[in-house]
């Protein structure tokens, strides 16, 4: 690796050199803490004629996502970022550009929803999207954050899902570390020129876009909408196999940390994983058998995977970043219970909504959750929700 | 040096705290280190007291929870300490470097601080006066850093931030001496 692609950068900062490499067509942006410098380094770019996209400063994220969207359908590459209200306000045309099967990739800082009005990390604004048919690749650190840009691009071409690829906010978005980047020419060549199927400013072959469908076909065009992300896996593991071979990084559906021996697991998105490496290695050197389960990708839920993974773990515990305000468990803990229940296992899962609004969590605390799950193979606390580190 | 250093910086908002650990990081990792800096973002206002963290290993770092028991401790504004407890969380081994034309026999008088804690002083404010021409604090104080801590080379360090420098104020050769000038006094001068 040349001294200089090892930079000292965040992952705002990391994310902006991504889309400069990726060199999109159109990028079509409205600010919010913490994503905004994204857009605003990008800006730069533009301003400096580093790339050649057209910026459209929007003035809102509905009109930031509509932008896109027009953009993507006319034929070309189209990249955005947001955050919490920024990716609530665009939630409606994020089902417009799923439906429209428009490979779009968003960057979206991880934010707290209002109200009360928070600027800090937590998981609620993607969570609140989940549903939208958008692919979802979550990023523990700044070097994901850029890894998984490039790769967005790729797989959401491929697939023709648009992409959201997130990083927790401020923890990563603000925080400064050491990243491996490719060089310009590395990213271009595999990310490829963008070659649409079908598209508006195709004159040779006209089409309309968002036409009314009505019981007729409606359907049968969201049935190929879920078969899309259904196959997307596949297409998500090709890329990142091609992506290995220029980066020498490799990247799944998930991630195993010392996880095959484990009697206890963790599962975990986002930069909390990497705290809970730490915990794991330092439970281990006390001989405790623990271990990580990160998805990587939250959508497509890779749920046979993820049973897979956890079929000889004894107990569990699943960190949710956010709360469905269901009455039961967070987003993440429903789904792998059940991944679990599909391939008939039935073993203690506890579920820890943590980090709300930024709240820190601890490494202290990761491993008292590791304390929790040896109680519960004793049989006790099965099946419990807990506020971790919340004052009640 | 330990295998995980952790570092605190204190300023107050507008002071550069932020960008003094920025700036250590992007040198630390020119040394080949790995490298973290990041703030604590509370309410942005000039003149609020701030925090900056930096990690540095020759180890990837995975932790990403924020720094409780820092192994130094940086103030760059020494009205700070009457409000703030600077040495909160500070190891019975630890180091605290402060910025102030006291001695550190005054500080660790004031900050009532155990004889197993180092404690350095420097002027760094006196000394970025003089040799930038406007009260920087945070370039000096990574001068005396390096030379309470050891942490990293200093003639490395030196020419990475004057390449650093070169390549960002072309046009201005008195801002690249004056901050190079002002490390290397701060480098000197730190009292322990």
């Amino acid at each position: 690796m040349a001294k200089s692609n090892i930079l000292a950068r965040t992952g705002n900062e990391a994310m902006a050199e991504a889309m400069r490499q990726i060199n999109p067509d159109v990028v079509a942006a409205y600010p919010i803490t913490p994503a905004t410098e994204i857009v605003q380094i990008f800006a730069g770019y533009v301003a400096d004629g580093l790339v050649d996209t057209e910026f459209v400063p929007v003035e809102s994220e509905h009109s930031a996502m509509s932008a896109c969207i027009g953009a993507s359908a006319a034929g070309g590459r189209a990249m955005t970022g947001t955050s919490s209200q920024g990716l609530a306000l665009m939630a409606e045309m994020l089902y417009v550009a799923s439906g429209l099967r428009l490979p779009i990739v968003l960057a979206d800082v991880n934010r707290a929803l209002s109200s009360p009005i928070n600027i800090h990390c937590d998981h609620s604004d993607t969570m609140m999207v989940k549903e939208a048919g958008w692919i979802q690749i979550f990023s523990e650190n700044a070097q994901e954050a850029y890894d998984n840009m490039v790769q967005a691009i790729k797989i959401a071409e491929t697939a023709k899902v648009p992409v959201i690829v997130t990083t927790d906010g401020f923890i990563i978005s603000h925080g400064m570390e050491r990243i491996e980047i490719l060089d310009d020419s590395v990213v271009k060549s595999f990310v490829g020129p963008y070659k649409p199927e079908n598209y508006l400013l195709n004159f040779d072959k006209i089409i309309t876009v968002g036409a009314l469908d009505l019981p007729d076909y409606y359907f049968e065009h969201r049935r190929q909408a879920a078969e899309a992300m259904r196959t997307a896996g596949a297409i998500i593991m090709d890329v990142a196999s091609g992506y290995q071979k220029i980066s020498g990084r490799s990247y799944g559906l998930l991630e195993k940390y010392k996880l095959d021996d484990a009697d206890c697991a963790i599962v975990a998105m986002g930069s909390t994983a990497g705290t809970a490496k730490v915990a794991i290695d330092n439970l281990r050197a006390k001989g405790l058998k623990v271990g990580l389960l990160k998805p990587r990708v939250f959508r497509p839920f890779p749920k046979s995977e993820i049973s897979d993974a956890l079929k000889n773990i004894k107990a569990i515990a699943v960190m949710d970043r956010s709360d469905s305000m269901n009455g039961q468990e967070g987003p993440v803990c429903l789904e792998v219970k059940a991944a679990l229940y599909d391939k008939s296992l039935n073993k203690p899962v506890l579920d820890y909504i943590y980090g709300l609004g930024g709240r820190e969590i601890r490494l202290d605390e990761i491993e008292n959750i590791y304390n929790d799950l040896f109680e519960a193979i004793k049989g006790k606390s099965k099946d419990k929700i807990t506020y971790l580190g919340v004052r009640e | 040096m330990k295998e995980l250093l952790e570092i605190r910086w204190h300023g107050r908002g507008g002071q550069g705290a932020k960008t003094a650990a920025l700036l250590f990081a992007d040198a630390a990792l020119a040394s080949g280190k790995y490298v973290q800096a990041f703030p604590e973002y509370g309410p942005e206002r000039m003149g609020a007291p701030v925090t900056a963290f930096n990690r540095i290993s020759s180890k990837p770092i995975l932790l990403h929870s924020g720094v409780l028991n820092p192994d130094v401790v940086i103030v760059l504004d020494p009205t700070l300490m009457e409000g703030v407890d600077v040495t909160e969380g500070l190891p019975q081994d630890g180091a605290i470097i402060v910025n102030t034309n006291k001695t550190p026999a005054d500080i660790r008088k004031e900050l009532k601080v155990p004889g197993s804690m180092k404690v350095y002083s420097v002027d760094a404010s006196l000394i970025s006066k003089e040799t930038i021409g406007r009260e920087i604090p945070n370039t000096p104080m990574l001068g005396a850093f390096i030379k309470a801590t050891g942490v990293l080379d200093f003639k490395e360090m030196i020419e990475d931030t004057r390449h650093k420098l070169e390549k960002k104020f072309k046009s201005k050769p008195e801002v690249i001496e004056g901050n190079l000038k002002a490390i290397e006094r701060a480098y000197n001068e730190v009292k322990s």
